[in-house]
């Protein structure tokens, strides 16, 4: 176990030093968040007479297509010298590579969530910053960099990559996402997190769920 | 003592088989050289050995253990080159080795890491990324990765790929002195001179089959030459 941990750390510390040099995946993400958020801003602001109806679709909106960015690159430093084998010749389980590829695609997601957030609070004038709230989007999240990842590991070797990798990805993280709309509907209209229980739960078995059939065939997934 | 063993090995992909029918035991220490044409399957062979690509039919063992039944604990047994050098260009040559070290748990990593690269004369530029590195800097990078964990086993899929004579010409001397026979090496290459100067035993592999088998020191270049020029040209 202590050896499986080892990769973790290890794939996940290669993913961050990587991306600090280049930043290529969050430069693409947040740049691209903060272009849609501008738009959608001049596309709302003629009509809706209350920004917060509309602030839970453009948050999860901005985040589910920033992210498809970031995870359809997750696996390109792996492409690009053909380190992928580098990765899998490693003498442990490849859920390891996994996990440690995911944790890493996770941080990069919240970073730039951590950037989106307030843009959302410039542009729309809504009160986002709240523990409730940022707990929602943490799950939603975790659901996206779970199911993300596989998926790019998926796609890597496509030509179609940039176009497989949201049409495999959206349909099957709707639960998420829907999850993560419908409480943060909630929580903007003031209602206790309490009292969004099932949807909670919606959100973290699907996490869970998605989490496990990952586990389960990465191996497959990445071995020819 | 047969360090690797292959028995009836079939690989497909769809319909294309791409092995067909390899029998081929290798002893402990021993250097084996494999040419063949370009599809020829040289390639699949050394990524199945190497646990990346699953037999369609056959058995594999290493040591003894069939690849299948414990592909980690084989993983541990096998250092891999291939064409491409499976390095990350944002890390710098240290970085890069010091990553794979953690992947196989190597202990005091830097003093192997340090061995490694003073043997492939790359220590003075250790901490240059290597996205500056040349071609044959990068091959000999990828030989020490493909090390670092000191493995018994050695694969390398065509290491002279892209590089000048020069540079190829390192990397054959390189890999003579990382050979040796206290390691056992498995190659395949197009070059057949540079392929017999560091083989005990050559293969030759056309069309997914094992069509010639002999000791190194039987064969000179000028018996190898048309045998081999026959096989690519008839595309057996």
């Amino acid at each position: 176990m202590k050896r499986y941990l080892q990769v973790i750390a290890a794939v996940w510390w290669k993913d961050v030093r990587v991306e600090l040099r280049s930043k290529d995946i969050f430069t693409g993400m947040a740049v691209f968040a903060a272009l849609a958020l501008l738009i959608l801003n001049f596309a709302f602001e003629l009509r809706i007479p209350d920004k917060r109806l509309v602030v839970p679709g453009v948050l999860w909106v901005t985040v589910a297509f920033a992210s498809v960015l970031g995870l359809g690159r997750a696996f390109i430093s792996e492409k690009d010298r053909g380190s992928l084998a580098g990765l899998l010749l490693a003498p442990v389980d490849r859920s390891a590579v996994y996990f440690g590829k995911m944790l890493a695609n996770l941080v990069f997601l919240l970073v730039v969530e951590l950037f989106v957030l307030p843009l959302i609070v410039l542009f729309f004038n809504v009160t986002l910053i709240s523990a409730p709230l940022l707990l929602v989007v943490a799950l939603g999240t975790i659901g996206l960099a779970v199911v993300g990842t596989i998926f790019s590991a998926l796609t890597v070797n496509t030509r179609a990559r940039e176009v497989l990798l949201p049409i495999l990805l959206f349909p099957i993280i709707l639960p998420v996402l829907v999850g993560g709309i419908r409480m943060t509907i909630g929580l903007l209209e003031g209602e206790p997190l309490s009292k969004l229980g099932n949807w909670m739960q919606l959100l973290i078995i699907f996490d869970i769920l998605y989490l496990v059939i990952a586990f389960l065939t990465f191996d497959y997934v990445v071995e020819e | 003592m047969a360090l690797i063993e292959i028995e009836g090995l079939e690989k497909a992909f769809g319909r294309h088989r791409v092995l067909r029918g390899i029998h081929l035991t290798i002893e402990a220490g021993s250097a084996v050289v494999l040419f063949g044409p370009n599809g020829a399957g040289k390639t699949t062979l050394l990524r199945i050995l190497a646990t990346l690509s699953r037999p369609s039919a056959g058995r594999v063992r290493v040591a003894g253990v069939e690849i299948r039944a414990n592909p980690e604990g084989i993983r541990r047994y096998l250092g891999l080159v291939g064409h491409m050098p499976l390095l990350y260009d944002d890390l710098s040559a240290w970085e890069n080795l010091r990553f794979y070290a953690r992947l196989y748990g190597v202990e005091r990593p830097e003093a192997r890491i340090q061995e490694l690269l003073e043997r492939v004369g790359l220590w003075p530029r250790r901490k240059d990324l290597v996205r500056t590195f040349s071609r044959g800097m990068m091959q000999r990078l990828a030989i020490a990765r493909a090390l670092v964990h000191n493995p018994p086993i050695l694969l390398l899929d065509e290491p002279d790929t892209g590089l000048d004579p020069q540079a190829a010409e390192m990397m054959t001397t390189l890999l003579r002195e990382v050979g040796g026979h206290a390691r056992t090496v498995l190659m395949t290459t197009h070059h057949l001179e540079r392929g017999l100067a560091l083989a005990d035993r050559v293969l030759i592999l056309a069309g997914g089959r094992l069509v010639f088998d002999a000791e190194a020191a039987a064969v000179s270049y000028n018996d190898l030459r048309p045998l081999y020029d026959r096989y690519v040209a008839g595309g057996v």
